[in-house]
C-alpha cells in the first residue's frame, strides 16, 4: 500500500500536464462532432494523445471503420515497443490481471515510471500514478469539449497547439544524439506538408501513408547500432 | 459523422487493447527480426512529426502563429524543458503572435 500513496504523489505534475494536453485534444474532439460524455469515454478507453487525435481527424472525415481500425494501430504502434520493453519489467510471478491493467493503461509516462524501477516494477506504484493522472486526461477532454465553444477564440487557438507542445517534447530531444532521428523528422515534415498541400488525400491516409514509408526507409538506410531494446 | 461514434469506439478499444496488451501477455521474448525492430523504433517519430506539422499551422487563426509556436516548441525541446513547459511555451507564443498580428 505504500507503493500505491508513492504512485500517486509521482501522478500529481503527470495528470496536471495530462489535463493541460486533454484539453487540448477535446477542442479537437469538438470539432469531430463528439458532446463532452463522449469525448470522457473515448479518453477513458484510450489513454492515448496521438492515437484519440488521429481518431478525432478521421471521425471528422467519416472513414470507414477498417480503416478506423488502421489508423488506431498505426498511431500507437509505438506502445508495441513499450509493451515488448515492460514485459521484461513484470515479476514472472505477477498475477496475469497486473499484465493486462498495465497494458491497458500503457502511455509514454507510466512506461517511464515502470521501467525506471528495478529489478521489477510495483504495479501498485503504477496504479497509484494513474489513479491520479488517467482522472486528469479524461476531465480534461470533456471540459475541452465543453468550454471550446465558452472561451475567446485568442485563448483557444492558442489552447489548440498544446498537443503539438507534447508531441515535440516527445520528438525533439533525441535529435541531439541521433543524427538519423533528425533527418527522418525534417523528411516527415516536408513530405507532410507538400501531400496535404498538393494532394487530395485524407489527413488520416497521410500519416498511415508516410509512417509506413519514412520508418521502413529510415529502417533500410539507418540500422539502429547495438539493437535497441530501450524505447 | 456519418459513421456510429460508439461502433467507433468499439473499433479503436480493441485495436488499441491489442496492440498494448498482446505482446504485454503472450510474447515475452525480445523481437529478432532486425527490419522489424528498427521499423518500430523510428515509428513514433515519424508518426508524431507528420501529424504535427503541417498541423500545426493550420490550428491556430494566424498560420503565422502556429509556425512561431512550432520554433518557440523545437527548440524548448531540444534545451530538455520537458513535456509540461514545453506545451506552455507553445500556448504563450501563439497567445502573444496574436495579440499582435
Amino acid at each position: 500500500m505504500r507503493g500505491f500513496r508513492e504512485g500517486f504523489k509521482t501522478g500529481i505534475p503527470i495528470g496536471l500536464g495530462y489535463f493541460a494536453v486533454a484539453f487540448s485534444l477535446g477542442i479537437a474532439a469538438a470539432s469531430a462532432g463528439l458532446d463532452p460524455f463522449q469525448g470522457f469515454l473515448t479518453s477513458a478507453v484510450m489513454n492515448a494523445s496521438a492515437g484519440e487525435n488521429a481518431a478525432f481527424i478521421a471521425m471528422k472525415e467519416a472513414v470507414p471503420y477498417l480503416q478506423m481500425a488502421l489508423i488506431t494501430v498505426v498511431s500507437n504502434i509505438r506502445y508495441v515497443l513499450m509493451s515488448f520493453a515492460l514485459s521484461q519489467k513484470i515479476d514472472p510471478q505477477a498475477k496475469m490481471i497486473h499484465r493486462f491493467l498495465l497494458g491497458f493503461f500503457l502511455t509514454d509516462e507510466y512506461f517511464a515510471l515502470a521501467v525506471s524501477q528495478e529489478p521489477y516494477c510495483d504495479p501498485f506504484f503504477s496504479y497509484g500514478a494513474i489513479s491520479f493522472a488517467a482522472p486528469c486526461w479524461a476531465l480534461g477532454t470533456a471540459l475541452g469539449i465543453l468550454m471550446g465553444n465558452i472561451l475567446p477564440a485568442r485563448i483557444v487557438s492558442a489552447l489548440s497547439v498544446a498537443l503539438f507542445g507534447m508531441f515535440l517534447a516527445i520528438i525533439i530531444p533525441p535529435v541531439r544524439t541521433s543524427r538519423p532521428i533528425l533527418i527522418l523528422i525534417v523528411l516527415s515534415f516536408v513530405s507532410s506538408f507538400l501531400l496535404s498541400r498538393f494532394t487530395s488525400l485524407s489527413q488520416s491516409t497521410v500519416t498511415i501513408v508516410l509512417t509506413i514509408l519514412i520508418s521502413g526507409l529510415g529502417a533500410i538506410l539507418f540500422p539502429v547500432k547495438g539493437g535497441n531494446d530501450e524505447t | 459523422m456519418k459513421h456510429n461514434f460508439y461502433i467507433y469506439l468499439l473499433v479503436m478499444g480493441i485495436s488499441v487493447f491489442a496492440i498494448r496488451v498482446l505482446p504485454l501477455t503472450l510474447i515475452r521474448k525480445p523481437i529478432k527480426n532486425r527490419f522489424i525492430r528498427d521499423f518500430l523504433y523510428y515509428v513514433p517519430y515519424v508518426t508524431l512529426s507528420v501529424m504535427t506539422f503541417p498541423a500545426i499551422i493550420d490550428a491556430t487563426k494566424n498560420p503565422y502563429a502556429g509556425l512561431f509556436a512550432l520554433f518557440a516548441g523545437i527548440i524548448a525541446a531540444y534545451r530538455q524543458m520537458g513535456l509540461f513547459k514545453v506545451t506552455l511555451i507553445c500556448c504563450f507564443s501563439v497567445l502573444i503572435l496574436e495579440l499582435f498580428f
